[in-house]
């Protein structure tokens, strides 16, 4: 490459660097508020790095997986509840009004609403979150069996 | 090593080239969109939860990666006319802005019509579908930096800094879904792990993909010739091809 060449390349590489690395900080210290949500473990026990706790009474949103057989529904209205998990903690969200297509147990939500006294999250949104896997309904009759067996191993601790 | 492509720096030999290449990415783009639709339409098995409207897959996902690629082939295209000042790089990248922009707005609106039965809602401001909207926006300066001046070089040289300035934004829509948590699931199909996806769905996701890809080099070959055309307009090998296709 001749020196010109390579002088521009050098300052273009220069200034890229640069603008990458501010960038990349801007996001680092930003991370925690770029989050969409809270999990029901930042609830309960605050954020990890800061130890920030959500008040009674605080506008959020909360991220997690609907516990199996916790959805209890209101036969007079559309009033929901259920009981939203992660690995540690779980909390429960109260909501009226239909929910999504994708709404199922052991399907991950995210719920935007208030939080109440005693952990209990009241929503005026619930949106399901789709996870990345794409099944064909025979292949997951055939995958039920694996399922069971992870389940167990799940629930044995 | 590289003394071949020497020959191809000329606007005129790259237009030739352009012009062989350009049936055959058309013809096999058309053949494999019809058999990547009629395959994941028909064909393709309906999903276990959300039926038949997953289907929107096999537009969705080839707009949305292949948008991002044709971002990073611009780049390239600039990065090349910055460092070896070859104006025919320019006029590629000045090329691929629009259809970019349109793959991107596709991939926006697939995501919203999916999103509004799925997650119950069209847009959430998550980190991932608001890098995506920041990519459609890079793409508009681009375009706007391209038309906003009469020098065609000084145009080119606005917009390719934007352009490279933008390219931060590839990777963080690619891992915004891995480093903050998002409403938008993680990558389906990735190198380095078994897609989870069954296979009966994914061949026809991957036709898709491929079909894309192919109608985006052939769209690219035309906007490209209309480039070197435009960029080249008093020079005579264009005056003698205008007056021949005048003559017909």
């Amino acid at each position: 490459m001749n020196p010109r060449r390579k002088k521009r390349l050098t300052i273009i590489s220069i200034i890229f660097v640069g603008f990458a690395a501010v960038v990349g900080l801007v996001l680092y210290s930003l991370s925690q508020n770029i989050n969409l949500f809270y999990t029901p473990h930042e609830i309960i026990g605050g954020k990890e790095d800061t130890g920030l706790k959500p008040v009674v009474g605080q506008r959020l949103r909360i991220g997690g997986m609907v516990k199996k057989g916790s959805l209890t529904k209101n036969n007079e209205n559309l009033e929901v509840s259920f009981i939203v998990f992660d690995a540690t903690h779980e909390v429960t969200v109260t909501y009226e009004g239909l929910l999504p297509d994708l709404f199922r147990e052991g399907q991950g939500i995210v719920a935007n609403g208030v939080l109440a006294e005693g952990n209990v999250i009241v929503a005026t949104e619930v949106l399901a979150k789709h996870d990345e896997n794409y099944v064909a309904p025979e292949i997951a009759e055939a995958m039920k069996k694996q399922h069971q067996k992870a389940e167990k191993a799940k629930t044995s601790y | 090593m590289w003394k071949w492509l020497h020959p191809y720096a000329k606007p005129e030999r790259s237009y030739q080239l352009a012009s062989t290449l350009l049936p055959w990415f058309a013809i096999s783009s058309i053949v494999l969109l019809v058999i990547g639709a009629v395959w994941g339409l028909a064909f393709a098995p309906a999903e276990l939860y959300q039926k038949e409207y997953y289907r929107i897959i096999y537009i969705h996902v080839p707009s949305a990666t292949l948008s991002m690629s044709v971002y990073m082939a611009m780049a390239t295209a600039v990065l090349i006319s910055m460092v070896w000042q070859l104006k025919l790089a320019d006029a590629a990248a000045a090329a691929m802005a629009p259809i970019g922009a349109t793959l991107t707005a596709t991939a926006l609106i697939t995501g919203a019509i999916w999103g509004a039965p799925s997650w119950g809602t069209s847009w959430v401001w998550d980190a991932r579908l608001t890098s995506y909207l920041i990519l459609l926006f890079l793409y508009l300066g681009v375009i706007a930096l391209h038309n906003a001046f009469e020098d065609k070089a000084l145009a080119s040289r606005a917009a390719g800094i934007l352009t490279l300035v933008g390219v931060v934004n590839i990777p963080i829509i690619k891992y915004s879904v891995e480093w903050w948590n998002t409403l938008h699931q993680t990558a389906t199909i990735s190198k380095l792990s078994a897609p989870s996806m069954s296979s009966e769905m994914l061949w026809p996701l991957l036709t898709n993909i491929l079909a894309f890809a192919l109608m985006i080099g052939a769209l690219t070959l035309i906007r490209f010739k209309n480039e070197v055309l435009a960029r080249n307009a008093m020079r005579p090998w264009v005056r003698e091809l205008a007056a021949k296709v005048g003559d017909k």
